[in-house]
């Protein structure tokens, strides 16, 4: 390509990354500086002069957050929910995914589950129905109401019988030829040949599964078995000074408004997914090319 | 051979747990929508209660506050659609313009993330940022502008819920449209530049051409979200005193049927909500599969 370097061009090329790079900063800004409060010193981040560096540099508010029994139990419990939720998830979908890639022909009651599951896509009972029937179940306060619920994502059923269909069907037929049942189908041939969908749809969830925090706000009580997103939540809605009616509130704002614990808090609820992003990157703009982008 | 019998019992042998789990959490619930026309009495369950017809709806609309969520809803969610429509196709279009492809890897890195965190870290953080006493108000202090309660102010309140959502959602939005960029035929660049189109032209006559699909497409899809203006970043954001302008049917539903134990009007809102929000999908769909060629599966 034929580049006529102008002055013009320069100055526009000039300003161009001035403006991404300008965009790029406020995007990462509130970040940076929930980040510098938390290695700020209390004092000083009260009196508010932290920006993006922080101020009287110490590790004062994650010594604090090591000694909050609370914090690691209920990072634990998300901890696990994530990997109990993908990994019956991984198998789940993967499952159901191969049977509603088969044509009407091969599989006769094909369309009906389709349009069952496309249904309950679109439509739902709402809030409280759902509330209601979940405590009708006995689910109460159980471990399992964080992942029951969260284990069929029918988008991501989607995403794989769309990559299962573009598996060449004459892989599949002479598997059959040679023997091959339905299962051994599933895991020998559809699962190795699809990984890249299924790390997709396993990293969505990922990050899904940490950020929810409805399931354990309105199904789980003890303090013990919370998640950590609904932990957090507590900490960062409950205690709102507008909302002050009592002198116990006074008295827990007090204890829990420690500016600097909150901040180190923040930052290490994000970092799981910080850390995975970076990896997950690559496949979620493949899987997202999968999902809505097709001929 | 295997017997085409055998098959189809496997299939659906396949399908069964995953059918099991929607049964369960999905369809079950969809019959708990009687309760927006029952009252209901905790003993005897949702089906044993007694039938009381439109009597809910007819109390919900007897008060204001339908009409307050219901306004608060639309506005918020059309004001999300159309500056959240606008921005990541600017955007997109300015990170294809770049030629370093270092930097522009880094910048889309970088404008990804907010998309990943949850809103309930995020309230955290922009709660400090707009308190009285937080950044922002002393970086405006500079300028001798008195103290806002940024969320405390009805007008306020709302420019960040719109703000602070295209904030993190924007960067995410792009990749749709850069996905669409890489798609268009180079050869098209090399003959604009053989008759000697300016870069202005390229972009007016081969670029915007080139993604008008996936634009429409984009557009048509959002008009599915008219009634979803956000549940979990009001809900960690808002306070009783801007409740005017913030609340809206999902953080209603809430307060009213969990946090106060009104079920069925909880119910009935939810049910509104539900069946024109079906419609909408229906619509959106249609429209995307007509004006875009676009098929779920």
């Amino acid at each position: 390509m034929v580049r006529n370097q102008t002055f013009g061009t320069k100055v526009a090329e000039a300003l161009l990354i001035a403006a991404l790079a300008l965009i790029s900063f406020s995007s990462l800004f509130p970040i940076i500086h929930n980040l510098a409060i938390s290695f700020s010193s209390p004092a000083k981040a009260m009196a508010g002069f932290v920006t993006v560096f922080p101020k009287g540099f110490n590790f004062e508010s994650y010594m604090k957050l090591f000694e909050d029994s609370v914090f690691f139990k209920s990072f634990w419990i998300s901890v696990k929910r994530v990997g109990v939720t993908c990994f019956f998830s991984f198998f789940i979908s993967l499952l159901m995914a191969y049977p509603l890639s088969r044509s009407t022909r091969e599989f006769k009651l094909r369309d009906i589950y389709m349009w069952l599951l496309i249904f309950s896509m679109m439509f739902n009972g709402g809030l409280i129905p759902f509330y209601l029937i979940i405590r009708q179940m006995g689910l109460m306060n159980s471990f399992w109401v964080l992942v029951l619920p969260m284990l069929v994502n029918v988008f991501n059923v989607i995403l794989i019988v769309n990559y299962f269909r573009s598996i060449p069907k004459e892989l599949d037929e002479s598997a059959a030829m040679d023997g091959a049942g339905p299962w051994y189908k599933v895991f020998r041939i559809y699962m190795p040949l699809s990984m890249p969908v299924l790390a997709t749809t396993t990293l969505f969830l990922i990050v899904t599964v940490w950020n929810e925090f409805m399931l354990g706000m309105m199904f789980i009580n003890h303090e013990d078995s919370i998640p950590l997103q609904t932990y957090m939540q507590q900490i960062v809605v409950r205690i709102d000074p507008t909302l002050i009616k009592s002198i116990e509130d006074v008295k827990r704002l007090a204890s829990v408004s420690d500016k600097t614990l909150g901040a180190a808090k923040i930052f290490a609820s994000m970092l799981p997914i910080m850390l995975v992003y970076p990896f997950l990157q690559r496949f979620f703009i493949s899987g997202i090319m999968l999902g809505s982008v097709k001929e | 051979m295997r017997g085409k019998w055998s098959e189809q019992i496997h299939f659906n042998l396949m399908l069964l747990p995953g059918m099991i789990l929607v049964l369960l959490f999905t369809v079950w619930p969809m019959g708990g929508i009687v309760l927006a026309f029952k009252h209901f009495i905790p003993t005897k369950g949702i089906w044993g209660s007694p039938w009381t017809g439109w009597e809910n709806y007819s109390y919900l609309f007897d008060t204001p506050v339908a009409l307050r969520v219901f306004k608060n809803t639309i506005v918020i969610a059309l004001m999300k659609i159309a500056f959240g429509f606008l921005i990541p196709i600017v955007f997109a279009l300015m990170l294809n313009e770049l030629r370093i492809q270092w930097f522009k890897r880094t910048v889309q890195t970088i404008v990804y993330l907010p998309h990943f965190l949850s809103w309930v870290l995020l309230a955290g953080i922009l709660r400090d940022f707009f308190a009285v006493d937080g950044i922002v108000n002393q970086f405006l202090g500079k300028f001798g502008i008195n103290e806002i309660m940024f969320l405390g102010e009805n007008f306020w309140f709302r420019t960040i819920i719109v703000g602070s959502d295209i904030w993190k959602e924007f960067g995410f939005g792009t990749i749709i449209y850069l996905a669409a960029l890489t798609g268009i035929n180079p050869s098209l660049y090399e003959a604009a530049d053989i008759d000697g189109a300016t870069r202005m032209q390229k972009l007016r006559y081969v670029t915007l051409p080139g993604i008008a699909t996936t634009i429409v497409l984009v557009g048509t899809l959002s008009l599915q979200n008219v009634l979803n203006a956000g549940f979990d970043q009001i809900f960690n954001l808002y306070n009783t005193l801007v409740y005017d302008s913030s609340d809206i049917i999902d953080t209603y539903v809430y307060r009213a049927g969990i946090e106060e134990g009104h079920y069925e009007v909880g119910t009935a809102i939810g049910l509104l909500k539900s069946g024109v929000s079906f419609i909408l999908i229906i619509i959106s769909y249609g429209l995307a599969s007509r004006f875009a060629n676009y098929r779920i599966f």
